[in-house]
């Protein structure tokens, strides 16, 4: 009793706000992970250090008196970077795919260093005009927090209508058909290994993009930020798929409700994350936290299906 | 042209898998195959004779030990599998192997129509394409003209092999490699696909490879038929003589080859 006596509605509800423009910019990272994890069939796990890397770009390039919004792409362009080695290592000298990737996360906590110069940068938004910061979200009048989530709203529609139509161009389709079915991509005259790198490259400069936004809206970026970020990319894309995959797959524009579906799950994710941290759950226990909520989404879908074969509805 | 004028030359070509491992196995042990241009050849031979793997090695699925393979005068032979796929149209086994279950049967399509050209920023469909693959979806008779934005993966294994053969002549392929692709098929399906299948060899003057297990397929189908065991050609007739050929003959053939011993279980005597 003293317990629920001692929660306040009231904080939980001042977080939120917080907890979800957190979201919207994880969403960019999660399409990132849609893109390798679902598209390219592609577990890659770079992305916890491309997305430090983005953030490391970003926060040097501010510090130097380069303008926040051009870090964006420049952090979008290191991103690529990231995405290009562990495509080379895994094509051209054949090392398996999760490996690889593993090879260049590690690599780049060393770079990722060198580039910060040491291990934590500050970036503060009373010194520079930051793109987002979580002081626009607590601070200013509602009409300017309103406007502040408005921006980043259309921000995250026109990256997913970008793309939508990429997918749906033929460089897209390649990469899609190379996800779903390599042999029947190579019978069809497509460089499978080109475009593994290529979706490797998308995909972590995705990432390398959401790390420039979330260390200016953290204002500070760490060496160690990206830890457990593909847990939390693939959270997203997994709440959002079971949520809302049905819904969306029905869309006309399905591809495009369903990366809002995951951007979604980002928000969804950040929230409960939130919430439990408002239930007094100590923050040392939320990266297991983290890891049970995907853990439990993968196996739903997978017992739902035994659990109806069991009864005979699915065939094998 | 070549200078040959073959539409395929095959020389000497060796593969052994697993070399100097416990699983070492030569699967070929120098294939020679020369095809003229609109020839329709059916292969038959014993489980592990070499049949797919002459086919697989014609798609450049793995590079192969030894030996020359040139498609219409271009030596093939270094080629990486997705450069080589201009000259090729792939029917598979395996249903699933030949088209993408995710995308849309005109999308599955679309990717074929490209075959060999580069992937640009172009969106990945027009309409005239849509109406083209209509009228192709339309012959085939199935239905799927239809069913154009459904999801290749709810089709059956039937429909699924129509559109790989759609697909594999799209674009005029200067080889047809059919494997076994009616095997995994229930036998009015099966005898459907082969219809189809004959009809775009004629329709399009393809040349073409078709495994088949089925003698009396073998027998019906193509103008020219080789037998291959342990990895080599050991029967190949053509024109007249093919076409009086018998099972009988065929099973008489196969037992002299394999020592005696009975026709394989996979082998439809009927
Ligand atoms: N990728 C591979 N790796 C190892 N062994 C293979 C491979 N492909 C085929 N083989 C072996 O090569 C032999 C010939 O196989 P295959 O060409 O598939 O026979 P079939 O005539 O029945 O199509 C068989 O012994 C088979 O086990
Ligand atoms: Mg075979």
């Amino acid at each position: 009793m003293e317990y629920f006596l001692s929660l306040n509605p009231m904080a939980l509800l001042r977080a939120w706000p917080g907890s979800i423009a957190q979201g919207m910019i994880w969403g960019i990272m999660a399409l990132g992970v849609y893109i390798t994890f679902r598209l390219l069939d592609f577990a890659d796990l770079t992305v916890d250090g491309s997305i430090t890397t983005g953030a490391a770009v970003s926060v040097m390039l501010i510090r130097g008196g380069v303008s926040p919004i051009l870090t964006l792409p420049i952090a979008f362009a290191a991103g690529m970077l990231a995405g290009l080695v562990t495509g080379l290592l895994n094509t051209s000298l054949g090392i398996p795919g999760i490996l690889a990737s593993i090879l260049t996360q590690l690599s780049l906590y060393s770079v990722n260093l060198v580039i910060m110069g040491k291990a934590n940068q500050p970036v503060s938004v009373d010194k520079y005009p930051l793109v987002v910061s979580l002081r626009y979200v607590t601070g200013g009048s509602t009409g300017s927090r309103i406007l502040f989530f408005a921006g980043l709203a259309l921000f995250l529609v026109v990256l997913v209508g970008i793309l939508y139509w990429y997918f749906g161009t033929e460089s897209g389709q390649a990469i899609r058909a190379t996800g779903c079915n390599s042999s029947m991509a190579r019978a069809q005259g497509i460089n499978t290994d080109l475009v593994k790198v290529l979706a490797l490259m998308i995909s972590n400069g995705m990432v390398g993009m959401c790390g420039a936004l979330y260390v200016q809206f953290q204002g500070s970026a760490d060496v160690n930020m990206g830890r457990g970020a593909i847990v939390i990319g693939l959270a997203a894309v997994i709440i959002g798929e079971v949520l809302f995959g049905k819904f969306a797959a029905k869309q006309k524009l399905a591809f495009a409700f369903t990366q809002m579906a995951v951007i979604i799950g980002a928000v969804i994710y950040y929230m409960v994350y939130q919430f439990v941290l408002w239930l007094k759950m100590p923050s040392d226990y939320m990266k297991l936290f983290s890891a049970v909520v995907v853990a439990l989404f993968l196996a739903v879908p997978y017992l739902k299906e035994k659990h109806l074969r069991k009864k005979g509805v699915v065939k094998a | 042209m070549s200078k040959t004028g073959y539409a395929l030359e095959i020389s000497n070509v060796h593969k052994v898998f697993n070399r100097g491992t416990i699983n070492e196995k030569a699967a070929l042990n120098g294939v020679d195959l020369n095809l003229n241009p609109g020839d329709f050849v059916t292969i038959i031979g014993g489980n592990g004779a070499g049949k797919s793997t002459t086919l697989n090695a014609i798609a450049g699925v793995w590079p192969t030990d030894e030996g020359r393979i040139i498609i219409d005068g271009t030596d093939i032979t270094r080629l990486a599998e997705h450069k080589r796929a201009p000259y090729l149209g792939r029917v598979f086994q395996d249903p699933m192997t030949g088209t993408a279950a995710t995308m849309d049967i005109e999308e599955n399509l679309a990717i074929a129509y490209r075959r060999g050209q580069r992937r640009t920023l172009k969106w990945g469909i027009s309409k005239p394409e849509r109406e083209l693959f209509r009228e192709k979806l339309c012959v085939l008779g199935l239905g799927l003209e239809d069913r154009m934005t459904s999801k290749v993966g709810l089709l059956s294994g039937g429909q699924r092999q129509a559109i790989t053969l759609l697909m594999a002549s799209l674009k005029q392929p200067k080889l047809l490699l059919l494997d076994e692709h009616t095997a995994a098929l229930d036998p009015k399906t099966a005898a459907k696909v082969l219809e189809i299948s004959d009809q775009i060899i004629s329709e399009n003057h393809l040349t073409a490879m078709m495994v088949t297990h089925n003698m009396k397929d073998a027998i019906a189908h193509g103008n020219r038929l080789i037998m291959m065991h342990e990895g080599r050609v050991i029967y190949d007739v053509s024109g007249e003589e093919k076409k009086n050929l018998h099972v009988k003959d065929l099973l008489a053939r196969f037992e002299e080859v394999s020592g005696g011993e009975f026709a394989n279980d996979r082998m439809i005597l009927a």
